[in-house]
């Protein structure tokens, strides 16, 4: 890494200058997200399932929807859990073993978007009052990087959930029985949509690559639901933003969140 | 998956199996070389409604660097199942099945791979299963070794790889995931076709001397089928055709 680290700095300041252009080395206005191809039923095998390409970024998201314990102090609520995953083909530098402290802020990033937002009503979840509930795992993984993965694992879980059927199971003979034949669209409240944001100097760029990521100063993610709320946020990377950045990039997600919405709903149609 | 149906006919009066395969009818593979951006070589195959992607680095640096040997180069590889491979999710956590496997894999690969060409390096191939349904081992080393080709490795041979077995007292070929749950014997086989050498051989099951002779040879012939669409993957990639 030691010769890629030079080339890594010229890449910096060449993106810079272009910057202060208004231009981006792949030749997209600084609002522009890549170009997003969304497969849904990807994996016939789990519930629900979605590959997403973003730019060169790929992601595969499984769902897999079963009965499990709810949490102790939520008896009245179904669980949801999503995780991301480098996988090691994806990267010269991925390593095997337990993840590293980014790829579990980008777990805990994804989770907490999709989460928050409460796109999927857990309280319709339950099969028996604090006995059962039903358990939705939506797991992503990374096949290959390009930047941007806080975008790419959320569209792809958001996509994968959207496509997901739920088998039903009832409470008999005190044990959650399967149903067959009633499988039923998980639950949705409302479709988030993250959007991130690089910092370059004091460019603001949206959607940055691989080259542009390792490039960025700071990022910021913002998560914003159907009703164009921002539900969930984080900041990243060692400088800072003023306010007035801030402001700017709250009004950027929503904007540019909004046209990746009609995306996943359309992906969404075609899953039907 | 899961609860298994006891009046399922794993082979019919008409010699016809549970998915409508001839006995010595493989199921539908197909096999794609390349594909992954930051691989140096990579593959995808479907074999059944098995899914799975592999990625090959290397041969690059060893770390730890212990690892390292100065007279040839070593090679790594890891199989790994998605979470929403299988029917139940799966722990992501590295099983001792998946471990196993990945070990086996690496020494059918082995004798193939001309690592004395690189020593003190790696080559490390990365297998992802995406969906599981029976066979993954052997289609996982089918789709390693067009990636290793693809990455450029020096290589004597490609394996390919597919499992014989037994249903309803009968020698089959390419055992699929019911055959495998139900079924009477299942033995994965990695075959070398050019060296005409065994590289990874497994069985579970009972079987009598003759039907071991027959099922390794039943195996040893899906194998060269196998190996001629792994071919014809790599042929399409970079001659742009399917052709001879």
């Amino acid at each position: 890494m030691t010769s890629a680290s030079v080339i890594d700095e010229l890449k910096k300041s060449r993106i810079l200058e272009l910057l202060e252009l208004g231009k981006r080395v792949d030749g997209r206005a600084l609002d522009e997200p890549r170009e997003i191809s969304i497969e849904t039923n990807a994996i016939p095998k789990a519930n629900g399932s979605a590959r997403v390409r973003l730019g060169e970024t790929e992601v595969i998201c499984g769902v897999k929807i079963q009965p499990d314990r709810p949490f102790p102090d939520m008896g009245d609520k179904g669980i949801f859990i999503c995780t991301a995953e480098l996988l090691p083909l994806s990267h010269p530098t991925v390593e095997t073993g337990p993840p590293g402290p980014d790829v579990i802020e980008l777990a805990r990033v994804v989770d907490r978007g999709i989460r928050e937002s409460h796109m999927i009503d857990v309280s319709q979840l339950v099969i028996e009052q604090n006995k059962s509930v039903v358990g939705v795992f939506a797991d992503n993984v990374v096949v290959d990087y390009d930047g941007n993965l806080f975008d790419a694992c959320s569209y792809a879980a958001t996509a994968a959930l959207l496509s997901s059927k739920s088998p039903k199971w009832n409470w008999i003979d005190d044990a959650p029985t399967l149903v067959e034949g009633e499988d039923m669209p998980v639950p949705i409240a409302t479709i988030p949509v993250s959007v991130t944001m690089g910092k370059i100097g004091t460019h603001i760029i949206v959607d940055p690559n691989g080259d542009e990521w390792s490039s960025m100063d700071a990022r910021i993610t913002i998560t914003t639901d159907s009703d164009g709320n921002i539900c969930a946020l984080q900041k990243g990377g060692s400088d800072g933003f003023t306010l007035e950045e801030i402001d700017r990039c709250g009004d950027l997600s929503v904007k540019v969140g909004a046209k990746i919405r009609e995306k996943l709903k359309e992906a969404q149609k075609e899953s039907q | 998956m899961g609860g298994r149906d006891a009046t399922m006919v794993l082979l019919d009066e008409n010699g016809i199996r549970c998915d409508g395969r001839k006995v010595d009818e493989p199921r539908r593979i197909m096999i794609k070389a390349g594909g992954l951006k930051n691989a140096d070589g990579s593959a995808y195959i479907e074999f059944g409604d098995n899914k799975i992607l592999v990625g090959v680095f290397g041969p690059r640096d060893v770390h730890p660097k212990h690892m390292s040997n100065t007279d040839t180069g070593i090679l790594r590889v890891r199989y790994h199942m998605e979470p929403f491979s299988v029917g139940e999710r799966k722990n992501p956590a590295p099983s001792r099945r998946e471990i196993e496997i990945s070990k086996v894999i690496k020494e059918a690969l082995e004798p193939a791979v001309m690592l004395d060409k690189f020593p003190r390096t790696a080559v490390d191939v990365f297998i992802e299963v995406l969906q599981a349904d029976g066979g993954t081992r052997c289609a996982a080393l089918t789709a390693a070794s067009v990636a290793l080709a693809d990455a450029g490795i020096p290589m004597r041979d490609m394996v390919a790889a597919i499992a014989a077995g037994k249903v309803a007292d009968t020698v089959i070929l390419d055992v699929n995931n019911e055959e495998d749950q139900a079924g009477q014997a299942d033995m994965p086989i990695g075959y070398m076709p050019n060296l005409e050498k065994i590289t990874l051989l497994q069985l579970d099951g009972v079987l009598t001397p003759d039907e071991y002779k027959k099922c390794v040879q039943v195996g040893v012939d899906g194998c060269k089928i196998v190996y001629d669409l792994q071919k014809k993957a790599l042929q399409e990639k970079y001659f742009g055709d399917g052709g001879d």
